[in-house]
């Protein structure tokens, strides 16, 4: 963004991405306190509803008016919204900044509706690149019973505005075998670190903690020492 | 662009806007600069820069608030209408998607040049969708109270990168005609504040914190709009009107063009029986 004075940003931008039901937000509840525990500012910000559309993109979905076209639109803006008021903010504050998805869901959803994959990345040509992208990985079987058992499937994150099918069930699996195919294709192609997500919550946890410490430490940010019982705060 | 483009891609037919087309997405493109070649595919890409295929014919105005545009498209509404012709009328910003987010941005001054842009878009695309093309498409007269090029010239004065801006826009159809009304920015101010008693926040450009006072305000931000219009018309090959002449002479000339746009429509359409034009030019 041209317009915007040009700040350092002190603070980190690690993105969480993956399909729905995968559990990302279950991860970063974990993530946050631990890298808090570990001396960090975090900050959180999520994929949809910044003030500023909440309500527009709620009633537009409800009336079904959107295209594809107006879809990506409105999810630029919205991303948009937040990147200038809540995750350059952080950044430049040091915090690191936990994004619960980011762009590339903006690309794999949209090429999945059939939009032209160049002109998503071109609209989301404004947005910072993350510092590290962890990428939740699943397979459709056993994302299922997650779902079911879950919150249940749900009529957008089925699909159904998609026609594939009359029976949420088969569009559900449809839509989201293509999403699951379209974040593999981005993960190679934007370089992410893929991250087992069929396992257990402790296991995933695990990992995406040993690859932010990776990180953190390639960015000199955290220090070996910093990890030993000696330099503890002591009272 | 060249009549070659012209020749090759007028078959082209475009679904939803920004689904492009494969044909034009994979064409490929002989220049021998590795910058050129990609500024010229970007061009190619976008239906900005080529004539769309359908029967129908889409006309544009331009120009910055108070250069009478609006007097002078529906003057031209009316003088079409008059003729029979099918006449389908669309402006800028009137989409009722996104008119809560833009006027409670503005009110709560939540809007970035980003969003602003964007919400803009977001306006655009859906007049599009349901005003511009399916009109376009069964062959009527589109008449735009301005397009994309106010996009161009007023997001990119308020700091958004251009070439993003066009890219944004990529999926927008080229208008048959598009008349840029063209007035120093001392005129359009006395007819603005003649109509009413004071200027409106954005299109004084207020959010840019360039001046306090509205009125100088305008005279700066509407300076900058009007050097990108200069620019644009060039870029995209819009006829110019002097928007200081009087109104009927101003109205002579804009008939005069549009006669031009509707040689061949009028052609295809006394083929039909006066009918509607549907088949694809």
């Amino acid at each position: 963004m041209p317009y915007l004075p040009q700040k350092p940003l002190r603070g980190h931008l690690i993105v969480i991405e993956g399909t729905d039901g995968v559990g990302r937000s279950t991860q970063i509840e974990l993530l946050r306190p631990w890298l808090e525990v570990e001396g960090y500012a975090v900050s959180n910000t999520g994929w949809t509803r910044s003030p500023l559309l909440h309500e527009t993109i709620n009633q537009a979905k409800a009336g079904h008016q959107l295209t594809v076209t107006t879809f990506s639109l409105l999810y630029a803006a919205d991303f948009a919204d937040r990147l200038e008021h809540e995750i350059l903010p952080a950044l430049q504050a040091g915090f690191i900044v936990i994004a619960d998805r980011y762009m590339y869901t903006a690309f794999a959803r949209n090429t999945v509706m059939g939009a032209d994959p160049q002109w998503t990345r071109g609209l989301f040509g404004m947005a910072l690149l993350p510092d590290l992208v962890l990428h939740l990985d699943i397979d459709v079987e056993t994302l299922i019973p997650r779902v079911v058992q879950g919150k249940g499937m749900d009529y957008w994150e089925s699909g159904m505005h998609l026609a594939l099918g009359t029976d949420l069930f088969d569009s559900f699996v449809r839509y989201q075998s293509r999403l699951i195919e379209e974040y593999r294709r981005l993960a190679r192609e934007f370089g992410f670190i893929t991250i087992d997500a069929r396992r257990s919550i402790e296991e995933v946890q695990n990992d995406l903690r040993a690859h932010i410490l990776e990180y953190l430490r390639a960015a000199g940010s955290h220090k070996p020492e910093d990890d030993s019982p000696e330099n503890a705060p002591q009272d | 662009m060249g009549t070659e483009i012209r020749d090759s891609e007028n078959q082209t037919t475009v679904g939803e806007p920004g689904s492009l087309p494969d044909q034009a997405r994979s064409a490929s493109v002989h220049d021998s600069s590795g910058e050129q070649l990609e500024s010229a595919q970007e061009k190619r890409r976008s239906l900005l820069y080529r004539p769309h295929p359908y029967p129908g014919r889409l006309i544009a105005v331009e120009g910055i608030d108070g250069s009478g545009k609006s007097t002078q498209l529906v003057l031209l509404e009316r003088w079409l209408r008059a003729q029979g012709y099918p006449v389908r009328f669309t402006e800028w910003n009137s989409s009722r998607l996104v008119r809560q987010s833009l006027r409670r941005g503005k009110k709560k001054n939540l809007l970035t040049p980003t969003t602003f842009s964007l919400l803009h878009a977001v306006d655009f695309a859906d007049r599009l969708t349901y005003n511009i093309l399916p009109p376009l498409k069964a062959g009527m007269i589109v008449l735009s109270d301005r397009y994309a090029y106010t996009a161009f010239a007023r997001d990119v004065a308020r700091g958004v990168h251009p070439e993003w801006v066009r890219e944004v826009y990529s999926f927008a159809l080229r208008p048959d005609l598009t008349i840029y009304f063209r007035v120093p920015i001392q005129v359009s101010l006395e007819r603005l504040l003649a109509g009413r008693a004071k200027l409106k926040y954005h299109e004084a450009g207020m959010d840019l914190g360039l001046s306090s006072d509205p009125v100088e305000s305008f005279a700066l931000f509407q300076e900058r709009v009007l050097k990108l219009y200069d620019e644009l018309v060039v870029e995209f090959g819009m006829r110019t009107i002097d928007a200081t002449a009087e109104i009927l002479d101003q109205q002579r000339q804009v008939r005069r063009m549009v006669r031009e746009v509707l040689r061949d429509y009028d052609q295809a359409r006394a083929k039909n029986g006066n009918g509607i034009v549907w088949q694809t030019r």
